[in-house]
């Protein structure tokens, strides 16, 4: 019996070389395959030039990242190939046109497949066809069928034109000769999976969360890595009937939203740390007029501008403290784009019910990742739960938007119903909306109004499911991370297995409500606790301690842009419990 | 309470409001015995009593300062927000249901100010707003500094020395970005500014009116002497306010002469006039949420 499929191919090159295109071809044709992916693109903030390596890694079961090995390297130029060559270990393939690059020198094993760019495509004057030859000639070595690649191609290209679709199928079904008559293919062809997938990338699965929850009003400002999801709403918005607005900046985005759901849409935004440090007056504002809205926050390297195209999870303590004043919200950090995908109708449910706040963390590797996914896992109508909303009121003539209710749930009314007019107001108020602010200050409805909106988030926060314990119950290390970190932990502790080490895992999803006693109880056994996480600093791990009094043994963190890959985490328990490192902090293997 | 979707209600034929009493707020107003803030709320319930609408039909959006206390002064939806962010909370509110008929309020601090990028782009997308701003040239909350609009050489607390920056326009300022009502009114001349207010409400765009609304406490420069000694309406010396150039050189003239009124009107389609989304059906707050069927089929089709 073969070993399950688990194979990399890498595509390197600059910026405007267009990567993306065959990237999006050969995520196509393995989906369709019903083959398993998750991509990751290494990229910088610039349009021409710089360095860029896809890396997209299939799998016959679901791949839980984008892994630390490359079977395939296209190498698009010389760059690519001076920085990768080195990493590649026996078996594998590097790509390159022999008409312009240098191939350096290869590790045992490696088999250099040279390409004669300029012989195989003829006379053309398009200057990406090299990268149509090149799946040509990767299909040809993992050996599947050209009319496969053929279809996509047409497909894809279909619109440019029959003149378009017949050079590319031409040069591609030259590469796809030229590799079979040329290279030795990998020993097993590539195999088939069940049922076709569907791909998208993790802003799309937050795009499609939010029309799946109803929202009916979508507004940003541009900022990597969260444009992904405008660019979802405003090319699919205006057919499902939402809002889409790109406003003149985060301010105005968030101060509408919040607008917007006041009157009575399901209403969201979504920005990265900086737009979401100028949206965080409104956050508070959404708190005290107690309107149910969602603020995604999609991280990126930090600090200020920090590194636009590079991940970290240094939003944590941005996003507990996000604006002034002590006031209740939702923070949900989901585990991947799947979980993203679902967790934007539960936060709906949470916020509308709660009448408040909720904050989502994605970063960068979730969000701008491509990944395949199960279209039957795909829940389009989750469950719609409003709320307290009172859908068609009957004047009574007293009404009280902040009524102080048992539960701290005050019933809404939207705007636009006689009898039911009142002021929703950022500064402290009393149960009718009076300002409690200005001219009679009343300590006595201050507390009560602070201790109406805690208990109200206190009664919906109950039914926000508790982490649970992945794993064997005894281990020698316990790992706990949060948000984007699940796949590779999950993936880490599968290879630690072949070491001899058994760790089990803790993954973080709600950040608040924080399951103090659930969390607790799983560490309670715990013989060693390694928190990792994207930072420098440890936000996670000392907001663990703040909240349960559980110090990490540990630490695994990774602050240089980079996400985790498997070996990261390994290396870094094996050393942990080799040397009793307290912080370990992997190294990239190369500059990407 | 687990109500999937918002039913469309019936709408009732607006009953006209029995007076502009029907306006009046839970509270009396905060503000200083005097304030020219109360000549534009007396005006604003007059406006919207005259034009025939009703409490619930009216979103009053404001964001900080003495002027934007109003909207707990006038019986209508209210939302008094973030210092500078009445514009963003009110463009929401119109986009979210544009059956309201929506009105945005404060001072010159909270417009020209901190909101002064919003007053821009809310003038460019001519969203159906009607924003009054009551200026009076100083920041009164924060009791007296100058604010974007105060006279150059203006001492205050903030300008012990004089002011050393040129005012902000107001008007030519609304008129570049591309609003297309733009007026302005006098807090003593409550009748001439109900009849501004009500031109606004019913043009259908972004209509600045900017109010002279006198601070009695903290701004004796520019008090209810001083503009009644200046202020001239446009009906009276003959403007048409179609014309862009006569309008923009009325609104420069800042001396003797202080002219109030209409300077400018255009037509031009609003955002939610021309937004696609908004052309069939009611507002937004009113329509089912979620996906249909159909929809969600296409969107998994997509994604193979």
């Amino acid at each position: 019996m073969s070993r399950p499929l688990d194979l990399t191919i890498a595509i390197g090159g600059a910026a405007g070389q267009g990567i993306a295109t065959p990237g999006n071809v050969l995520a196509r044709i393995f989906a369709r395959r019903g083959l398993h992916l998750y991509s990751y693109n290494a990229h910088q903030s610039i349009i021409r030039g710089g360095h860029i390596l896809l890396m997209l890694r299939v799998g016959q079961t679901e791949v839980l990242s984008h892994g630390d090995r490359i079977d395939m390297l296209l190498c698009l130029n010389q760059d690519t190939m001076d920085r990768h060559l080195g990493l590649l270990g026996d078996g594998a393939r590097a790509l390159y046109n022999s008409d312009d690059i240098q191939p350096g020198e290869p590790a045992a094993g490696v088999h250099l497949c040279a390409m004669p760019v300029k012989q195989l495509t003829g006379d053309s004057k398009n200057k990406v066809i090299q990268n149509t030859l090149s799946l040509g000639v990767m299909m040809g070595l993992i050996r599947v069928d050209f009319d496969v690649l053929g279809k996509v191609l047409e497909q894809s290209l279909g619109k440019k034109g029959p003149e378009v679709v017949q050079e590319n199928l031409s040069v591609a079904r030259a590469g796809y000769d030229h590799a079979v008559s040329n290279f030795e293919p990998f020993p097993e062809p590539l195999p088939s999976g069940g049922k076709p997938l569907a791909v998208w990338a993790g802003n799309d699965a937050i795009a499609i969360g939010g029309a799946a929850a109803g929202v009916k009003f979508y507004a940003a400002y541009p900022m990597s890595p969260a444009s992904g999801v405008l660019h979802w709403m405003a090319q699919n918005g205006r057919g499902l009937g939402i809002m889409v607005r790109q406003v003149e900046d985060e301010i105005g985005v968030a101060n509408m939203t919040i607008g917007a759901a006041h009157t009575g849409v399901r209403a969201m935004c979504a920005t990265s740390g900086g737009g979401f440090a100028l949206m965080t007056e409104a956050v508070g504002a959404a708190a005290m007029m107690e309107v149910p809205c969602v603020f995604i926050n999609v991280m990126r390297a930090g600090p200020s501008t920090g590194v636009p195209t590079k991940t970290e999870q240094g939003d944590l303590r941005q996003a507990l403290g996000a604006s002034q004043g002590d006031f209740e919200r939702f923070i949900v950090a989901p585990l991947n784009a799947l979980d993203a995908f679902n967790t934007m109708p539960e936060l709906f449910n949470l916020v509308d019910r709660a009448q408040c706040p909720g904050i989502l963390l994605s970063d960068l590797l979730i969000s701008e990742g491509t990944f395949s996914v199960d279209p039957d896992r795909l829940n389009m109508h989750l469950e719609i739960d409003r709320g307290a909303l009172i859908q068609d009121p009957s004047p009574n003539g007293d009404y009280h938007r902040y009524a102080d209710t048992e539960s701290g749930i005050s019933p809404r009314v939207l705007p636009g119903h006689e009898g039911f007019v009142y002021t929703a107001a950022t500064d402290e108020h009393d149960e009718s909306g009076v300002l409690i602010s200005d001219e009679f200050t009343n300590p006595f409805k201050r507390r009560q109004m602070v201790e109406k909106r805690a208990r109200k988030f206190e009664t919906v926060a109950q039914d926000v499911p508790a982490p649970k314990l992945e794993g064997a119950k005894k281990a020698e290390v316990t790992l706990v991370g949060f948000g984007s970190t699940y796949g590779v932990i999950k993936e880490a502790i599968a290879r630690l297995a072949e070491h001899d080490v058994t760790a089990n895992h803790l993954a973080i999803k709600w950040i608040v409500p924080f399951h103090v006693d659930a969390i607790t109880a799983a560490l309670a056994k715990a013989k060693k606790i390694v928190v990792v996480e994207n930072n420098y600093t440890g936000q996670f791990a000392e907001y663990l301690r703040s909240q349960t009094g559980i110090a990490a043994h540990s630490h695994i963190r990774k602050y240089d842009g980079e996400p985790l890959t498997p070996r990261h985490i390994v290396h870094g328990v094996l050393d942990i419990l080799s040397q009793e490192t307290t912080v370990y902090v992997p190294t990239q293997e190369i500059s990407v | 309470m687990s109500q999937a979707t918002l039913e469309a209600k019936t709408v009732e034929l607006p009953r006209k409001a029995a007076s502009a009493k029907d306006f009046k707020g839970r509270v009396e107003p905060d503000w200083c015995p005097g304030c020219g803030d109360f000549g534009v709320l007396n005006a604003l319930q007059r406006a919207v009593f005259e034009l025939g609408l009703q409490p619930h039909q009216l979103m009053v959006v404001s964001g900080i300062g003495c002027s934007s206390n109003l909207p707990g002064y006038i019986n209508a939806n209210g939302m008094h927000t973030l210092h500078g962010r009445s514009l963003p909370f009110a463009t929401g509110a119109k986009l979210a249901n544009h059956e309201l008929t929506v009105i945005a309020t404060g001072g010159d601090g909270d417009g020209y100010g901190i909101g002064c990028g919003h007053f821009m782009h809310s003038a460019r997308r001519n969203i159906d707003i009607t924003y009054i701003v009551m200026d009076n040239q100083i920041y009164g909350l924060t009791t007296g500094q100058i604010s974007p609009t105060s006279r150059l050489d203006m001492k205050t607390k903030s300008t012990p020395m004089g002011n050393l920056e040129s005012p902000l326009n107001p008007l030519t300022s609304a008129i570049m970005a591309g609003a297309t009502y733009v007026a302005r009114g006098f807090s003593g001349d409550p009748k001439h500014l109900t009849e501004l207010m009500k031109g606004a409400v019913k043009h259908k765009g972004f209509a600045l009116i900017d109010v002279f609304s006198p601070c009695v406490t903290f701004n004796n420069d520019n008090d209810y002497p001083f503009f009644k000694a200046r202020v001239k309406r446009l009906e009276d010396v003959g403007h048409d306010p179609s014309d862009w150039k006569s309008a923009c050189e009325r609104a420069m003239e800042w001396g003797d002469t202080l002219y109030t009124g209409l300077f400018f009107k255009t037509e031009r389609p609003s955002l939610d006039g021309s937004e696609p989304v908004l052309q069939k059906g009611p507002g937004l707050a009113r329509r089912p949420l979620g996906l249909t069927a159909e929809q969600a089929k296409s969107l998994k089709a997509r994604m193979m």
